[in-house]
């Protein structure tokens, strides 16, 4: 059977004793700062991902999966018991989690969160193997044309789930798109829109752009009003969820894994999306919907499990097609590209271990992180007592550190405090920031894929339309754009959102 | 026009994407265009500039005749003290070297919090420096220089 030895490689070649080391170090450090306050996963791997460029490719991206996941888990442990996420997927666990934590449950949220976190990655561990190759067969069909469409459905489908008005996501997107454009044009090596500094000619930096517009804009935003924050436990006990909880957790965590699995495959922010749909699912299933936001069980359960499944899922289109679905999947294609290799449907065929042993060590970070991290959870709560005033020097001492150990470059500093402080207004004028992150990602692959589309067709515009994967793609996209104006979802998706205010 | 008939964030906001969209339109305007069939360096930014200005003016546009949220206030002292640091970490860096560097970073960012007094902001900012050279200069290994050709003599 293929698809078992397959994961046999993968196995054997992420559990040598060597690699489960560099997990476990990547787990730590991922939870040490991915606990602190403000700063989400995103930015706490930007922060360690120099760290990794010194080993070798695979080691370096099993370090980075331990990494990911230690940082997606200190995300929530933050979010859960001072109500300060680090991004928006896990500001949806906030809104119950932190409540279950005020009646003094924070023990059996952040479990909950944990385990039903494993659950889902183990699933969709098995949907990556089982779905990965295959795709990777369609990938190779795919043209500049049905690239082009993909990400147009990726970048709408991020609007759909943005925050507030749909308009000022559009504008996000555009501006992001822009912003993704800085630099030297592919074709002909002109500079574009960098206002002749010659430091920007290879663009904006990724890292920059987002440690300043997540990080920084959040930092502050949490000075506006320096009210001190109270974290709840000083200690976390009564660690193991009870019976009930399970009973309660289950549905939830099934759903959560499903959705989360389905939207990740999704280049468009899958597991942000995931996240928030499965709330509003979870809400509208539950006979007791008054519970949510008052510290409901399914309100963690799962909304952590499919933000980890679609986690899991989103290195389908990274792995097949090489487009990155979220930032940290952007991010992992950086420290692909800085070891040699080029994600795209090649990958799986030239570097079966590689790419196996990527798979797998997504698993094995995932457990790593239920059996060593959670019985430590005393030790990050500790890091929380530190009040708020202390930590936000540390972290900016360590989000410039991070952002200039990238790539040396001193422009990319002054950009994190630009982008700090476009991002911090943009909040307050009701924008929200992942569309224009995915925008700034995408931009140039969208760009150049129009422009391949474009010449292939010899000029003529009908080629998106008449190619069927592309019309399809394209039929898509427009459905859920016009989904989102019809006056009964948009009624919805206010009210969905008001919850979480 | 009275303040209650007009959301001024949303003007605002509005106001702010047509300004971005006129900068990137006419900056891609000085760039080559070029055709459909081979488009230029400024065909497709170009476009998306035109786009973000169109967005933005119905943002404007739909600012008028609707109840506007107050705009809440602005994090002043942490705009002036947080945002420097990341620049001035930028500018000595390379000049005073690592240490130094983060030093002054830390220590101009701890003035953002009205809660630390500057012998606090002293101790706070050498313990960050110490911390991260250990952790990132001597563990981790990264590449920076400890202390820079300005303070060599």
């Amino acid at each position: 059977m293929d698809l078992f030895n397959n994961l046999v490689l993968g196995f054997a070649t992420a559990a040598t004793p060597a690699n489960l080391l560099f997990c476990l170090i990547g787990v730590l450090l991922g939870t040490l700062i991915g606990v602190l306050p403000g700063i989400g996963a995103t930015a706490t791997i930007a922060m360690l991902l120099p760290i990794t460029f010194q080993l070798e490719p695979v080691s370096s991206l099993i370090m980075l999966a331990g990494i990911y996941y230690g940082a997606q888990y200190g995300g929530s442990t933050t979010a859960i018991l001072i109500n300060m996420p680090g991004e928006s997927s896990s500001a949806v666990t906030a809104i119950d989690g932190y409540q279950m934590a005020r009646k003094g449950r924070a023990g059996a949220a952040l479990a909950i969160a944990a385990l039903g976190s494993f659950f889902a990655g183990t699933v969709s561990t098995f949907l990556v193997a089982i779905f990965a190759p295959p795709l990777t067969a369609v990938a190779l069909e795919f043209g500049a044309a049905e690239y082009f469409s993909l990400m147009v459905v990726g970048l709408v489908s991020s609007i759909a789930l943005a925050h507030g008005s749909i308009i000022k996501a559009l504008a996000m997107v555009a501006l992001g798109l822009l912003l993704g454009l800085v630099g030297t044009d592919i074709y002909t090596g002109t500079p574009r829109f960098t206002l002749g500094i010659t430091e920007y000619a290879d663009g904006l930096n990724f890292v920059a752009l987002a440690v300043g517009v997540f990080g920084i804009a959040e930092i502050l935003r949490n000075l506006e009003g320096e009210v001190s924050r109270t974290v709840l436990m000083k200690k976390v006990t009564g660690l193991m969820p009870t019976r009930d909880d399970f009973r309660q957790m289950v549905g939830p965590v099934l759903r959560g894994t499903g959705i989360g699995s389905a939207l990740g495959i999704l280049p468009g922010g899958g597991a942000i999306l995931a996240a928030f749909a499965s709330y509003t699912v979870e809400k509208k299933l539950s006979k007791r919907p008054e519970e949510f936001g008052h510290g409901a069980i399914a309100g963690v359960a799962g909304p952590e499990s499919a933000n980890n499944a679609g986690a899991q899922t989103s290195f389908i289109p990274l792995l097949t097609l090489g487009i990155p679905a979220n930032p940290v999947m952007a991010l992992m294609v950086g420290a692909m590209i800085i070891q040699g290799i080029v994600p795209g449907p090649n990958v799986a065929t030239e570097q079966p271990a590689l790419f196996w042993g990527i798979i797998a060590s997504m698993w094995i970070g995932n457990l790593l992180l239920v059996v060593l991290n959670l019985p430590l959870i005393g030790m990050w709560v500790k890091l929380l007592t530190v009040p708020y005033y202390v930590l936000f020097p540390t972290i900016m001492a360590f989000c410039a550190i991070g952002v200039y150990s990238v790539n040396g470059n001193v422009y990319d500093l002054y950009a994190v405090a630009g982008f700090g402080l476009a991002g911090y207004l943009l909040s307050k004028l009701r924008c929200e920031p992942a569309p224009l992150l995915l925008g700034f990602v995408l931009g140039p692959l969208l760009e150049e894929n129009l422009r391949r589309a474009m010449i292939l067709s010899r000029g003529d515009p009908s080629t998106f339309v008449t190619r069927p994967i592309s019309a399809v793609l394209l039929l898509i996209a427009l459905g859920v754009l016009v989904a989102v104006f019809l006056p009964s979802v948009r009624a919805k998706r206010e009210t969905v959102f008001q919850e979480e205010d | 026009m009275t303040s209650s008939r007009f959301d001024r964030t949303d003007a605002l906001c509005g106001g702010l994407f047509i300004a971005l969209g006129l900068f990137f339109a006419i900056q891609s305007l000085a760039l080559d265009l070029g055709t459909t069939f081979r488009m230029g360096p400024g065909y497709f930014p170009f476009v998306l500039a035109c786009i973000l200005t169109l967005l933005g003016l119905v943002i404007l546009f739909q600012s008028f005749n609707k109840q506007g949220e107050p705009f809440g206030k602005l994090a002043w002292r942490g705009i002036l003290f947080i945002l420097p640091a990341p620049i001035l970490f930028g500018m000595t860096v390379q000049g005073l070297g690592f240490v130094p560097a983060l030093f002054i970073a830390s220590f101009v960012a701890s003035f953002a919090s009205q809660k630390l007094n500057p012998l606090m902001a002293l101790a706070l900012s050498a313990a960050i420096t110490v911390f991260s050279v250990a952790v990132f200069s001597y563990a981790l290994g990264l590449p920076f220089e400890r202390f820079g050709p300005w303070l060599r003599f």
